[in-house]
């Protein structure tokens, strides 16, 4: 079977010692950690290397010699190294002697048991230390006890992060601690002290405690029983701000929590989360600042009521020309003339209802545009509940009379209507209990009456057809509208942005796999490769750590859209609670 | 190393090179037919040419600019994304298999399948449009049923070489595939 030694990288240049590191005997392969330098004790080699086992959890242990002769090879030196194989019994003994600068290294395995010296092939893989360890595996394995050891067993890379990444307090010794043993291995070059971050590490906690107090304040607050009344919740339920608001507090909390993150998911949950919350009222402080500058919003308000004003007249225009004879078509005049009577009505209530408003437009967007700092998503819902107020006398010719002349029930009515006659012209009925069509005999007077209504109501389809067209397709624009926000919206909130930046920046630290270059050979020498890591493609950081967000546009396919179109039913622009109700 | 000169499945022309590293290690690479001169030219002309009508009919000089922009964007997508120059397979026993696409551009994508999960590297026949073509493929080991195959990893999709090459390719796959067979006996004994 053929041999793998990973070597770190940067114990190439280490002097001569012996190596120690742990030894995955079901996979015949032998991760190196360390060069300890000469001179040692053996006893306190041992000593050190079983207080390593406790804290770490690994077996390490030395795997073998490492000599580094700078000068002529050494005969004395080669047998000594040969001779330490028998204090430090361990089964195969790798010796690995690199001769002046040269690039191929010699590397043979000493086997005392087998009397029949083997053959073995050797591969070496370089790695690099500090890439490794701080990398994660992806996909992350579930780290439950139980599976652990499958898992093990199961990807050999993985064992070998593990080993890595679990013996960090190996590379925790200095450079310069004179220690008994003197060892090689990845060392930082010393993180820099800085007084802002550790200000703010100690600042950190009582920032966090008052968050959390302010929190359970407000949820306690939310929870009073005085804002359980029933129009409220059913007010809050149908208001996106409100959403977005718990949908933050919830952000908040789960930041604010002191407990630690206890797997790097959710590590990586609370960064992506602390990091969006971060962008997001950057985001809106600026949107704020820039409204707040130059009376902007005066301007604002100003510009609003004759927009409204202008819809109103551009939807009387429309009411007028679909009075008369829209595109052409020959309309059922009397019908067409109430409907339009009624909704031109309607648009009257609707430019009094604004023009009594104007005075105030001013302040209100004066006290919402303060809400931008809670964060561009919030002013977003925002804006897109006061589309949904605004455009309402659309939505109200939409939905408005459910019970007297809503058009859109009456369309609705009508297609069931059409169809339950139409079953009554054929000499048909729908049976309820069986649920399907059987035949049935009418009497004379219901055939004669059935078939009156059908006629009436077939003669008068086109008209209120036409008007639920052009109706719907209006509501269908503001629901593209507030469609387009909210999706917005969700993609401020979804975007895994702390992911994002480590993938750009620390490649490595994200690491869906490895990836092998093989280095120049010689002949007689052992296989010598390169490790490198192969960082996670952009698409799967988003598919893996894509925050959940509450959803507030309809999750519709488009052909159940148009049924639904079709057939009269209510487009709602908000959650649907309807995966309930199916 | 070797080259041998084989045809893909459309007819063109590709080179298979086989390299060992050592006795465990094989690293097999089809490089496909280079981006023609000749091919670049037509198209960003007819681009260009195209352009210049609507320029002319139109009298807005902002069409060409356009056009310009189309190219050169185009270019850079098709070299980056799309033209796959190499595609390489290293075999290492008792390690792994490494799938590497090279692009025109530079750009590399490299997948890394450990040895534990590979199955076996077969030769599959697919009916692809109105004819029978070759492609070799990995097969992956269910990690829940020792017998299933839980995944199929086709290999050299862009170059698609013809049977005599993948023979080639897949003898020497199985070469090394063949030494981990007997080695888990051995260590077994042990």
């Amino acid at each position: 079977m053929v041999l793998k030694v990973f070597f770190p990288s940067c114990c190439s240049s280490a002097e001569s010692g012996i190596l120690i590191g742990r030894w995955i005997s079901e996979q015949n392969s032998a991760v190196i950690l360390a060069v300890v330098h000469f001179p040692f004790i053996p006893a306190q080699v041992k000593q050190y290397l079983s207080e390593v086992q406790q804290v770490t959890k690994i077996k390490v242990s030395v795997l073998g010699s490492w000599s580094n002769s700078k000068q002529e090879k050494e005969e004395s030196l080669s047998e000594f190294l040969e001779d330490l194989g028998t204090i430090f019994s361990h089964e195969p003994w790798i010796q690995i002697s690199k001769e002046r600068d040269s690039k191929f290294w010699s590397c043979s395995t000493l086997q005392k048991q087998s009397n029949s010296p083997k053959e073995e092939e050797i591969i070496l893989v370089y790695y690099d230390q500090r890439k490794v360890m701080l990398s994660h595996l992806h996909p992350p394995l579930d780290t439950t006890p139980s599976t652990d050891h499958k898992a093990n067993d199961a990807s050999k890379l993985a064992a070998m992060f593990d080993t890595v990444a679990n013996s960090k307090i190996l590379f925790m010794t200095d450079r310069y601690d004179d220690g008994p043993i003197k060892l090689t291995h990845w060392q930082s070059d010393g993180v820099e002290a800085s007084i802002i971050v550790e200000l703010m590490k100690q600042a950190s906690v009582p920032a966090c405690m008052l968050l959390t107090f302010l929190l359970s304040l407000t949820s306690a607050i939310c929870k009073r029983r005085m804002l359980k009344f029933w129009p409220l919740p059913f007010l809050w339920s149908k208001l996106s701000t409100c959403e977005q608001l718990g949908h933050r507090l919830q952000h908040l909390q789960v930041i604010s929590s002191n407990k630690k993150a206890q797997n790097q998911i959710q590590l990586m949950r609370k960064a992506n989360i602390f990091v969006s919350l971060l962008i997001d009222v950057a985001l809106g402080i600026l949107l704020m600042s820039w409204l707040y500058r130059k009376n902007r919003i005066g301007h604002l308000a100003d510009t609003l009521i004759p927009v409204a004003d202008h819809v109103a007249k551009e939807l009387q225009d429309l009411l007028q020309w679909l009075m008369g004879a829209p595109a052409g078509l020959k309309m059922n005049r009397a019908l067409d003339q109430v409907l339009g009577r009624f909704f031109l009505y309607h648009i009257h209530l609707w430019i009094s209802y604004i023009h009594l408003m104007s005075p105030f437009i001013e302040m209100i967007l004066w006290y919402v545009g303060l809400s931008a700092c809670l964060g561009l998503t919030v002013a977003l819902c925002i804006l897109s509940d006061i589309i949904a107020l605004l455009t309402f006398h659309i939505y109200c010719f939409y939905v408005y009379g459910a019970s007297v002349l809503s058009l859109l029930r009456l369309y609705c009515l009508k297609i069931y209507g059409l169809s339950s006659l139409w079953r009554l012209f054929r000499g048909k009925k729908w049976n309820v209990l069986r649920q399907r069509v059987d035949s049935c005999s009418y009497d004379l007077d219901q055939l004669f009456i059935g078939t009156l209504l059908f006629t009436i109501l077939l003669f008068l389809l086109p008209t209120t057809a036409l008007y639920y067209l052009v109706f719907t397709l209006l509501r269908l624009l503001v629901v593209v509208v507030q469609g387009l926000i909210h999706l917005l919206v969700d993609l401020i909130d979804s975007l895994p942005l702390y992911s994002i930046i480590l993938r750009l920046c620390r490649s490595y630290r994200l690491a869906a796999g490895v990836k092998f270059r093989v280095l120049e050979q010689k002949h007689g020498k052992p296989l010598r490769l390169l490790m490198q890591i192969n960082p996670l493609s952009y698409g799967s950081v988003v598919q893996t750590y894509r925050l959940p967000t509450y959803s507030c546009y309809p999750k519709d396919s488009w052909t159940s859209l148009c049924k639904k179109l079709f057939f009269g039913e209510l487009i709602y622009p908000w959650k649907h609670k309807g995966e309930k109700q199916d | 190393m070797e080259e041998r000169r084989y045809r893909a499945v459309s007819g063109a022309p590709i080179a298979l090179r086989r390299r060992q590293h050592s006795a465990s290690c094989w690293e097999l690479a089809v490089r496909g037919p280079r981006l023609q001169l000749r091919s670049l030219s037509a198209v960003t002309s007819a681009v260009w040419l195209a352009a210049y009508g609507l320029f002319v009919l139109s009298e807005s000089s902002m069409v060409l600019s356009a056009a310009i922009f189309i190219t050169l964007i185009g270019l850079i997508v098709y070299l980056h994304f799309v033209k796959i120059d190499q595609e390489s397979l290293l075999v290492i026993g008792s390690l792994g298999i490494q799938v590497t696409s090279s692009y025109a551009s530079g750009k590399e994508s490299t997948t890394f399948i450990e040895m534990s999960q590979v199955k076996d590297v077969v030769i599959n026949e697919a009916i692809h449009m109105q004819k029978v073509i070759y492609y070799l493929c990995i097969l992956l080991q269910d990690p829940q049923d020792p017998q299933g195959v839980s995944e199929v990893v086709p290999l050299f999709q862009s170059s698609q070489p013809r049977l005599d090459c993948l023979m080639e390719v897949y003898k020497s796959c199985q070469e090394i595939l063949e030494q981990r067979k007997t080695a888990p006996q051995s260590s077994g004994i042990k």
